[in-house]
């Protein structure tokens, strides 16, 4: 974990209302896993004492880029930034994907949960199928980043206006059901709690590897004031606190113990 | 961050803990202090605040947890923690390998738990002194409750002065409607020093849902929000008491922990900021002197309780 600030080096609107933000961040990109995330302190800000944590998007020598969708006062404050301007970034904060992979890799996103899982992609040193979803076609993003690295893009819509109609996870059970089984899937994942938990209980039912990145609300993101803890289950059965934000983001889809 | 050593002495001493400058942290802002090592030189810092301890393994309040509200945060935690034993393993060694006083903030639901905790606490190697913890708001037991009722909050610090030899700092309340009754009882009761203001009960609402945002519904209210009342407790209770009070709540920069010290505080402790920027802490260090050195003072001791009314 480093503290830096960071300057920006391009912001670019996406599709919609998701944004690119490029950093020069070199004190944090050099150490930066895929999963793992960064803490920013968004300039002119006031009145507001948490930073805001964000999914790393890519990293490269000296930069990192961030996905971002603008929902909030902070993003949008973040929107209004420009190249030239600095920010104090805190990171690479977290535990990332685990990166050996012996089986075929599927990628499960919901919305701009696909970030974290274009630089897993680029990292993995594999190809595999991933599985993206939205609310429409403007919630389905980064598809030609997996498309240039080789990767087979699957995409599902809840209004149908691009790829097939329904939920990410149920094209997802729909192609395992219709796939041979010589080669074992491993799922990684990003994108909302409803989501993650609908993969982790297909994950279970095929007896397969689940990654799952959890988003919760952060105070510190340093393991320090316990605000984004989630249940999580211990090998003896018994339950208790996981810091997301240091014991995670990322948990085995076993681990997670899910609110009923 | 790095600076020459000067002839400006900014040690304090809050009877029996020496620390080397007056900034320390706010009890369950810092964690256990090894989580901001990497970025955090910890022996810069005048002392250690430990996060809550109990007696027993607490569990804490469900989640969420904690919603940014303007000037500040609403938190709810509920004071989650491994537990005395499970404290001292975990979290000690590393604390020990640090030259820096660590001061255990300590709690429980019964005023034989506080005693309990408190007497284990002193056997463990490397722990400086107790911070005791008669005012959260987050737990129905306790907490709190000891630090609204003179009776009550009487009781826990004799019970807990009885229990170790530490320097013992009750954490006082400011839900109160004199702060300087509750500090007079803190001095009778033994205590070496006070520290004050814990955050104040408030709540937040999601008004599409119409529910509570936090899952305990209220929370304590800390950050820039709470300064100016705990700057005016801090005063009032100078007033009353001889011991040293640190004090807390919404310190920012060195201006706002210089405030504190003018209002009678020989120490502060940096909370909410230190998310915001875990340096917080660091640069008050160095603003504080700075300001002595510009105000022609030779210690931080000569500017303490110096307010001109």
């Amino acid at each position: 974990m480093n503290i830096e600030n960071a300057s920006i080096l391009k912001q670019e609107k996406v599709t919609g209302d998701y944004n690119v933000l490029v950093l020069d961040v070199p004190g944090v990109s050099a150490h930066a896993q895929p999963g793992q995330f960064v803490h920013i302190l968004v300039p002119r800000l006031e009145n507001h004492v948490l930073r805001r944590p964000f999914s790393l998007y890519g990293v490269e020598d000296r930069t990192i880029s961030i996905l971002y969708k603008r929902v909030g006062k902070g993003t949008a404050a973040l929107n209004l930034l420009q190249p030239g301007e600095e920010m104090s970034v805190m990171g690479p904060l977290g535990n990332g994907f685990p990166m050996e992979c012996d089986c075929h890799p599927v990628l499960v996103a919901g919305g701009y949960g696909v970030a974290p899982l274009c630089f897993l992609a680029e990292k993995l040193g594999k190809k595999g199928d991933l599985f993206v979803g939205g609310r429409s076609e403007a919630d389905i993003l980064c598809i030609e980043d997996f498309e240039k690295l080789g990767w087979n893009v699957h995409i599902a819509t809840e209004d149908g206006s691009v790829g097939q109609k329904g939920l990410v996870t149920e094209i997802l059970d729909a192609w395992l059901n219709e796939r041979a089984d010589e080669d074992k899937p491993v799922f990684y994942a990003c994108g909302p709690d409803g989501m993650l938990k609908a993969l982790g209980n297909l994950a279970e039912s095929k007896g397969a590897t689940a990654w799952l990145s959890l988003d919760k609300h952060m105070g510190c993101g340093a393991g320090a004031c316990l605000a984004c803890v989630h249940k999580l289950r211990k090998k003896d059965g018994s339950e208790e606190w996981g810091r997301v934000c240091k014991d995670g983001p990322v948990f085995e889809c076993r681990e997670i113990v899910w609110e009923t | 961050m790095n600076h020459e050593p000067s002839a400006i002495d900014l040690s304090v001493d809050l009877n029996g803990i020496e620390m080397r400058n007056p900034v320390t942290v706010a009890s369950g802002t810092f964690g256990y202090g090894q989580e901001y090592a990497d970025i955090v030189d910890l022996e810069k810092l005048g002392a250690i605040v430990v996060k809550g301890v109990s007696l027993e393994p607490w569990d804490g309040n469900q989640t969420p947890r904690m919603v940014e509200v303007p000037g500040g945060l609403l938190n709810a935690i509920g004071l989650q923690n491994p537990g005395v034993d499970g404290f001292a393993e975990t979290y000690m060694p590393f604390l020990r390998k640090h030259d820096v006083p660590v001061i255990v903030n300590v709690w429980g639901k019964s005023v034989d738990e506080y005693a309990e905790a408190s007497a284990r606490l002193s056997d463990v190697e490397g722990v400086d002194g107790l911070e005791v913890n008669i005012s959260c708001p987050n737990i129905k037991e306790g907490g709190i409750a000891f630090g609204t009722d003179e009776k009550m909050a009487a009781e826990v610090i004799s019970a807990v002065r009885k229990s170790t030899k530490l320097p013992m700092i009750p954490k006082l309340s400011p839900n109160v409607t004199d702060i300087s009754i509750f500090a007079h009882i803190a001095e009778e009761e033994g205590a070496d020093a006070i520290s004050l203001i814990n955050t104040l009960p408030g709540m937040a609402i999601d008004i599409e849902t119409r529910k509570p945002v936090l899952a305990n519904v209220v929370g304590g209210l800390s950050g820039p929000a709470i300064h100016p009342v705990a700057v005016k407790m801090v005063w009032q209770a100078a007033q009353a008491v001889k011991i040293p009070i640190i004090g807390m709540g919404g310190i920012t920069d060195a201006a706002t922990a210089i405030e504190f010290i003018i209002a009678g505080a020989t120490a502060v402790a940096v909370g909410t900021a230190n998310f915001t920027d875990p340096a917080t802490c660091l640069n008050v260090v160095v603003g504080i002197e700075e300001y002595l050195l510009r105000h022609g003072m030779k210690s931080v001791a000569e500017l303490v309780g110096t307010l001109e009314v």
